[in-house]
């Protein structure tokens, strides 16, 4: 590491906590002490299993946690310093689609099924940035254009169940990029998607980004995605980060168990060959309302001790700059997380 | 080895109706003049992206969809053409486990009551031989015979994927169908199913079609692979050939834009320009043409013929020598 101190993050979320209200007075902590940050133009993956608090997190930070059962319990989110979660609800509304853009796994339940693609762009660009009804129009179908959707001028009259998966998953980047947002969350964009069908999108977004220079929020389950387009990766494991570094050292170097077997548990091509068996996480991701005492993995965990049973281990900071949720870190030489 | 199925010519054409008298109008051509089999003892993938036909395949073959035109030969028996009655018999002998588990569970039955089902209605043994039997078959999946008495929900998603090879190999089947059975589950429960599946293989000596959409884990598991594209049949391989040589344009395509979990790794693309086209109207001569980066002007008006490329291994592509 250098000596020049780290520019001002553009995005930090602080020790972000989410608790849900299941009723009969059950509470879980969706997302329980999380802080990680982004620089323009750098993309940060959040990686985990189903219920490790990945989406709750991207919801959190963009104001669209459900009404009445999801809250901030503590914690800041704050974009150029200003505090997000304690923004009314009409200033949140500004930073949204403005400041911070968002594109969802299944572009359907984001795009109104009775309004043209044409339409709804434009209105995202007249609401914040106040072009005329004739402007905004020329705007969203430039939008089109730049996603690499194909007429783009007669595309924008299609309503969202004339275009396909891809075309669909294009016109919400466009929608989401309308207004060029500093920061785009992407959760789990591509998972929807046939793998050719990916791979473009895949590459629109890495070109997009680089002529936009935003900061990317990458969430996915996909750890192949994650080695392609990932700066730095964040793994959450039941609410919490258990380990975060550069997308290398994390994949070659990995220093919580739980992302070493992740990455051995993963089919990679050349087996057929190799014959490997793969090798597996034991068990299964314990539930937010049963959590094992101490280490949340542990009990999944080969080189658990009965001190991991006692201490809930601190989010350590090594000396290279990474961060790591495990008792035994130091000691811990967890095999490569590629084969060679 | 003897092929315990054979495909050949399989159709499946889902007519679409309109119009005031509510006649056919147009077909969906889901699958077409698909011609394969299956040898005894081995696991064949049969994989595609959406709207490849593969879906259709697997349930076209047990019937579970009545096939247009083409036969399926199990056994030495046409089963297309069987009368209903017979066609039960067969159905113990063929299974199929789903994607979703918990589609395919009734969430009223205790889990009891689900396997038992299946051994009551193919009147395998008496009803206290099967009480032993769902206890040896939970067992032999991973689960607790504790869990016989619990129902569908009390279950995680890999747990219930279980259940669901459970039921499906009650009945002994010697050919099971399997429908992107891992798809739906994280990364650390796909690898134990992924293995349970490697071993009950090897202990059962099943007979399996594996479809799926993850090129990877078809890898892991299949001894043959079929690579289909807008119901077709673009190329048929073992799995050492087809990943380390694949022949047709679509697979070498398909092969290159899989993300390899390698940070920094630099290789050649293939990107295909656009979209699937539509199985309505699939294009002419070779369905893959539209977005084949080496189409030709032929490939316009000549539909591609499976050709032998290496042992074992075919390819449909005029380009082929």
């Amino acid at each position: 590491m250098n000596a020049i101190p780290a520019p001002a993050p553009l995005l930090e979320v602080r020790d972000l906590q989410t608790t849900f209200d299941l009723g009969r007075n059950i509470q879980i902590k969706a997302v329980d002490g999380v802080s990680f940050s982004v620089q323009p133009g750098e993309t940060l993956a959040i990686v985990g299993e189903s219920g490790s608090g990945k989406s709750v997190t991207s919801l959190s930070i963009m104001g669209l946690l459900p009404k009445g059962t999801g809250r901030i319990t503590r914690g800041q989110i704050l974009l150029r310093g200003r505090d997000l979660v304690t923004l009314p609800e009409r200033e949140m509304r500004k930073v949204r689609g403005k400041d911070i853009g968002m594109i969802f796994q299944e572009p359907m339940t984001s795009l109104n099924p009775v309004h043209t693609i044409g339409h709804q762009i434009a209105e995202v660009i007249i609401e914040h940035q106040g072009l005329s009804q004739a402007k905004a129009q020329e705007r969203a179908i430039e939008m089109l254009s730049l996603v690499g959707i194909p007429e783009p001028r007669r595309r924008a009259d299609n309503f969202p169940h004339q275009m396909s998966g891809g075309m669909r998953q294009r016109a919400m980047i466009a929608m989401a990029l309308s207004c060029q947002p500093s920061v785009l969350i992407a959760d789990e964009p591509t998972t929807a998607l046939d793998v050719t069908i990916q791979a473009q999108i895949l590459e629109l977004m890495k070109d997009l980004q680089s002529e936009l220079g935003m900061a990317m929020i990458f969430i996915t389950h996909d750890l192949g995605v994650v080695a392609e387009v990932a700066d730095r990766v964040i793994v959450m494991y039941a609410s919490q980060v258990v380990e975060s570094g550069p997308v290398a050292d994390i994949f070659e170097r990995p220093q919580m168990p739980y992302t070493a077997g992740l990455l051995k548990s993963i089919p990679r091509l050349g087996s057929s060959v190799l014959h490997q068996r793969l090798e597996t996480i034991p068990g299964q991701v314990p539930m937010l309302s049963r959590l094992p005492s101490g280490c949340r993995f542990r009990t999944r965990c080969a080189h658990a001790l009965p001190a991991c049973a006692q201490t809930e281990p601190p989010l350590s900071l090594t000396p290279d700059g990474r961060e790591v949720r495990c008792l035994r870190w130091a000691e811990l030489t967890l095999a490569e997380g590629i084969p060679a | 080895m003897t092929a315990l199925l054979q495909v050949k010519d399989l159709k499946k054409y889902f007519p679409i109706r309109g119009g005031i008298l509510n006649r056919v109008v147009n077909n969906v051509q889901a699958v077409n003049d698909v011609t394969f089999d299956v040898r005894k003892g081995e696991v064949v993938g049969l994989v595609g992206e959406s709207g490849s036909g593969k879906t259709t395949v697997g349930r076209t073959l047990l019937r579970l969809e009545e096939a247009t035109s083409g036969s399926v030969t199990f056994g030495g028996t046409d089963i297309l053409t069987l009368p209903k009655e017979d066609m039960r018999k067969f159905r113990k002998r063929m299974q199929i486990i789903f994607q979703d588990p918990y589609a395919s569970l009734n969430p009223r039955e205790k889990i009891r009551t689900v396997i038992g089902h299946a051994l009551a209605q193919h009147q395998i043994g008496t009803p206290g031989d099967r009480e032993d039997r769902i206890v040896r078959l939970l067992e032999q999946v991973g689960l607790s015979a504790d869990y016989m008495d619990r129902f569908p929900h009390e279950f995680s998603g890999g747990q219930r994927q279980r259940i669901g090879i459970a039921r499906a190999l009650a009945v002994d089947p010697e050919f099971v169908v399997a429908d992107e059975p891992v798809s739906a589950l994280d990364v650390s429960i796909q690898a134990q199913v992924i293995n349970l599946l490697d071993d009950l293989k090897d202990a059962l000596n099943l007979t399996m079609l594996f479809i799926a959409h993850d090129l990877a884990v078809v890898e892991h598991i299949c001894d043959r692979v079929i690579v289909m594209y807008l119901g077709r049949i673009m190329e048929i391989a073992p799995a050492s050939s087809l990943y380390s040589a694949p022949n047709h344009p679509y697979t070498q395509a398909l092969l290159s834009a899989i993300p390899i979990p390698k940070p920094g790794r630099k290789r050649s693309r293939v990107v295909l320009k656009g979209d699937i086209p539509s199985p309505i109207n699939p294009p002419s001569g070779c369905v893959f043409r539209t977005r084949c980066p080496r189409a030709i002007g032929d490939c316009a008006t000549i539909v591609p013929a499976l050709k032998p490329v290496g042992l074992d291994h075919f390819s449909a592509c005029i380009l082929t020598t």
